[in-house]
């Protein structure tokens, strides 16, 4: 009997008991679902989270400092001075400063965000000019009470030309030097929704000091030496590490893509436990199925069908069973998985890889419980098996 | 001339416990190419028994059979499906067609499991059927015909392969006067083609329309010889 024979025998066999069928692969169906969904809610979260951190830099250490009970202090000179002595490591260097006041213009309250920073933090963040200028060495050198805008306030507030009207941080009025071009959206809150001020200024507008300190690389490859640069310098003041930290964005994405792994690892093995679980379901029906049909499985063998022609036929069957099931899972796995993903707003489509290996996984549990029954109903003999009631 | 069913001393011993039931105890028989033989005897005497032996269904506990000259005895599950498949046709009693399969379907597989292809099987079970006279029910399922319609299907399915023996354990067993009339009929026309008929029943007014009549008590032959003095004796 030919494979097509078998498995057209297999898809009839499942049509005959519609509810049994369904039943039976409900197993693998929630099985395969829970893989896939699973998978690509990881693999969405993952991506979503990397291109966050990707996007605050990946050539970019951010430094703290936290000197309080510490004998000896770094400040902005020292830090400075650590950049300029080695500017064949870094091309740029920014303090900065976070302002909480508020921001208003004409009685109406902004929720942008503030930031001090220095002449040179247009090129850590990779900003461009739309019109204006950029915060200069002056402007922190003499505190001066200017700003530079992005194009959310321009167009929203100032209709596109917010260069020398001024805007109220903290009841500080600035001047706006300059708008930037856009970078996300300009829509509110957006990265596009933000004012950068000389950091010098920041501290006395906010009321506040110096948050920390970003060194641009210029070769991402030799980010851990200039790590190492940073912390000799830091270490050799504080003589301990407990008073900065340095962070480096390549190695908390790396970290980060690990240990999303590793829970990816962990949920996929729980899921694939249902899996098991549908097989076994599978064997379950097959068995029953195989003692159903002792009669039929007799009349066969009388009519010269050999051990393999039955046990083909169980195996497809089987095989047949778990594929379909596998089908609607990755179906319903994708479905489901796409709409969660829109819900939390993740790109979350099932990856080729991952629908691919749970049909495998689908018919390969189908085959491999489906081999127990199979091989039962093959060795049955034939006059056995014709008088079974 | 070789006899094509050829039994020496069969025995088939069934222990029950601290009993055996000897369902066939020493039986030696030889069958000839074209012969008609009737098995009869009393229920539980062991015509099954040594039906299901010829049909290499069953295996003797001791004893030689061989069939066409060959020993089939020592063969294994696959060989002896083989030889089912090639040189045997069986008509059981409960007629044995599965029901999830409709008349053509069922008639098509031992030809199925020859390995025929989709058109050659179709052709010849077609063929079973018009000789049965059931051309118009191919699509048929086995629960929407009479008893004497789905015993035809299964002598089709019989001769679908054309075999050269016809084991028939009780073919009329469940059949009223007439049906029963027309299968013997047809077997007797099976029997005049050329084909050997080995057939069990319990109906004396069937077993005397047989050429041979071999009658079984306690798994022993009692009587082998022609129809005519089997009854006589009784
Ligand atoms: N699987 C078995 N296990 C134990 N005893 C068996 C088995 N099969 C048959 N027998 C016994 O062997 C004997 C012969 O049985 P068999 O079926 O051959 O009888 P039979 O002549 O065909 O009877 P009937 O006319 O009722 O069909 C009986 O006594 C029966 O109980
Ligand atoms: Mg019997």
């Amino acid at each position: 009997m030919g494979f097509y024979q078998a498995f057209k025998l297999a898809l009839k066999s499942l049509a005959g008991n519609k509810m049994r069928a369904f039943l039976t692969m409900l197993g693998i169906i929630i099985g395969v679902a829970a893989v896939i969904i699973l998978v690509s809610l990881m693999q969405g979260l993952t991506g979503e989270v990397t291109s966050i951190f990707s996007d605050l830099g990946t050539e970019v250490l951010t430094v703290t400092v936290q000197s309080r009970g510490a004998t000896r202090t770094v400040d902005d000179k020292d830090l400075y001075e650590l950049y300029e002595a080695n500017g064949e490591i870094f091309s740029a260097f920014s303090p900065n400063v976070t302002v909480s006041g508020t921001v208003k213009y004409a009685n109406t309250e902004y929720s942008s965000t503030v930031k001090g920073v220095s002449e040179e933090y247009m090129e850590i963040e990779d900003y461009e000019l739309e019109s204006g200028r950029f915060i200069s060495y002056a402007d922190i050198e003499y505190y001066q009470k200017v700003c530079v805008v992005g194009s959310y306030l321009n167009k929203e507030v100032y209709n596109g030309s917010a260069i020398g009207k001024y805007i109220k941080v903290g009841g500080n009025k600035l001047t706006i030097v300059g708008v930037l071009k856009e970078t996300d959206d300009s829509s509110e809150k957006s990265g596009d929704d933000l004012i950068l001020l000389p950091y010098s200024t920041a501290c006395k507008v906010g009321k506040t000091q110096i948050s920390s300190y970003s060194f641009f690389v210029r070769d991402t490859k030799k980010i851990t030496y200039a790590e190492d640069v940073i912390g000799d310098y830091l270490y050799g003041i504080f003589k301990s590490d407990d008073y900065y930290m340095i962070i480096n964005m390549q190695s908390l994405i790396d970290q980060m893509d690990e240990m999303m792994n590793t829970m990816t690892m962990v949920l996929v093995g729980i899921a694939g436990i249902s899996l098991l679980v549908g097989g076994i379901g599978i064997m379950n029906i097959m068995l029953v199925s195989v003692t159903e049909r002792t009669r039929e499985i007799g009349i066969r063998k009388s009519l010269g069908a050999r051990r393999r022609d039955i046990m083909r036929q169980f195996v497809i069957e089987a095989g047949t069973t778990s594929a379909v099931g596998g089908i609607i899972g990755i179906l319903l796995g994708a479905a489901v998985s796409i709409l969660l993903g829109n819900l939390i707003g993740i790109d979350a489509t099932p990856t080729l890889l991952a629908v691919a290996l749970s049909a495998g996984v689908s018919i390969f549990i189908g085959v491999l419980f489906g081999y127990l029954p199979a091989s039962k109903a093959a060795k049955l003999n034939p006059i056995d098996a014709l008088r079974y009631e | 001339m070789t006899p094509i069913i050829d039994l020496r001393d069969i025995y088939k011993i069934y222990y029950m416990g601290e009993n055996e039931v000897r369902a066939a105890d020493g039986v030696s028989l030889k069958i000839y190419k074209g012969e008609f033989v009737a098995i009869v005897g009393q229920s539980g005497s062991g015509k099954s028994t040594l039906m299901n032996i010829i049909g290499c269904l069953d295996v003797p506990t001791m004893g030689e059979y061989y069939l066409n000259g060959e020993d089939v005895s020592e063969l294994d599950d696959d060989e002896q499906a083989y030889i089912r498949n090639k040189t045997l046709g069986f008509i059981f009693q409960q007629y044995n067609l599965i029901a999830k399969l409709n008349v053509l379907e069922n008639v098509e597989l031992s030809l199925l499991y020859a390995g025929l292809s989709k058109n050659k099987r179709t052709e010849l079970a077609k063929h079973a059927l018009e000789r049965v006279g059931l051309s118009d029910k191919l699509k048929n399922y086995p629960n929407q015909l009479s008893g004497g319609q789905q015993q035809r299907v299964s002598i089709a399915r019989a001769l679908a392969g054309n075999p050269s023996i016809i084991l028939a354990d009780e073919p009329t067993g469940a059949l009223d006067s007439k049906t029963s009339r027309e299968v013997l009929d047809f077997l007797k026309k099976l029997n005049d083609e050329g084909n050997t008929i080995v057939l069990i029943t319990h109906d004396q007014s069937i077993a005397a329309e047989a050429k041979r009549v071999v009658r079984i008590r306690d798994g022993k032959i009692i009587y082998d010889g022609d129809a005519a003095s089997a009854f006589e004796k009784r």
